[in-house]
């Protein structure tokens, strides 16, 4: 499954990223709390959140993450936006809420060589 | 290891929540350059970004001084603050003192210390209430 996959199916905006479409989502992990996916030692590759602000491009940074999922219409700030372009992570952003986004994905990821994370 | 190593210095705003992370990002970057193995940059990055965060939350100020060599990276994170007065309990995952600030932004949940301890191979926290805190991790290279 790829970012462009995930853009679909939880009908994102593509905030910036446009070129990295094509990148592979293998693990996904959903929450607001940072420090919680700065402890996990397995691999993220997509992060949901529905937190705005430049600490969650940092942390999605720290664990090469590809993809930042921005959910509840949650506006991402100026400060996240040039944060993701310098370190090349492709923001997308859904009004969808947590829940759902979780959903679909789950469902969709399923068969898909995509986690859910712990 | 301070000797003959690479040494990188950044001046921490202890109140700048936007741009805390700014030196971690930068020395990831630099020890890739230098061909770190990639499971020590990110053990680096993440306790590193850690301690960033806290000197945002709890500190006025501070400097973070990080030392590269073949075998390993020491990072030095001091800061000028109130200080950690119950260094045992700081380091009980859950507990927090961290402003609501703090919250907003993902973090403030207890988490920090506790993960800086994990990710790194050895952790020293040398503090004085009212003064300040001077936390030294050391990661070396697996064989």
């Amino acid at each position: 499954m790829t970012v462009e996959d995930i853009r679909r199916m939880v009908d994102a905006e593509l905030v910036c990223g446009e070129d990295l479409g094509a990148k592979e989502a293998g693990t996904i992990y959903a929450t607001d709390l940072m420090s919680s996916v700065l402890a996990q030692e397995q691999e993220i590759s997509v992060l949901v959140t529905g937190l705005g602000n430049a600490q969650v491009i940092r942390t999605a940074e720290m664990l090469d993450m590809v993809c930042v999922v921005i959910v509840r219409g949650v506006c991402p700030c100026d400060e996240l936006i040039e944060a993701a372009k310098d370190s090349g992570i492709v923001v997308l952003a859904t009004k969808k809420s947590m829940f759902d986004t979780c959903g679909i994905l789950y469902e969709e990821g399923k068969g898909r060589g995509v986690s859910n994370g712990k | 290891m301070e000797n003959d190593a690479l040494e990188l210095d950044f001046e921490v705003d202890g109140n700048d929540y936007q741009r805390a992370g700014e030196a971690s990002s930068r020395v990831k970057t630099t020890l890739k350059e230098v061909g770190m193995p990639a499971e020590l940059i990110k053990r680096v990055a993440i306790a590193m970004y850690e301690g960033e965060i806290n000197m945002v939350i709890h500190a006025d100020s501070g400097v973070a001084k990080v030392f590269i060599k073949p075998d390993g990276v020491e990072v030095v994170l001091k800061d000028v603050g109130k200080g950690i007065p119950d260094v045992e309990k700081a380091m009980q995952e859950g507990f927090s003192t961290a402003s609501d600030d703090a919250i907003e932004l993902g973090f403030g949940a207890g988490m920090g210390l506790p993960n800086m301890k994990k990710h790194s191979d050895e952790m020293v926290i040398d503090t004085e209430v009212g003064v300040g805190t001077t936390v030294t991790m050391k990661f070396f290279t697996k064989e």
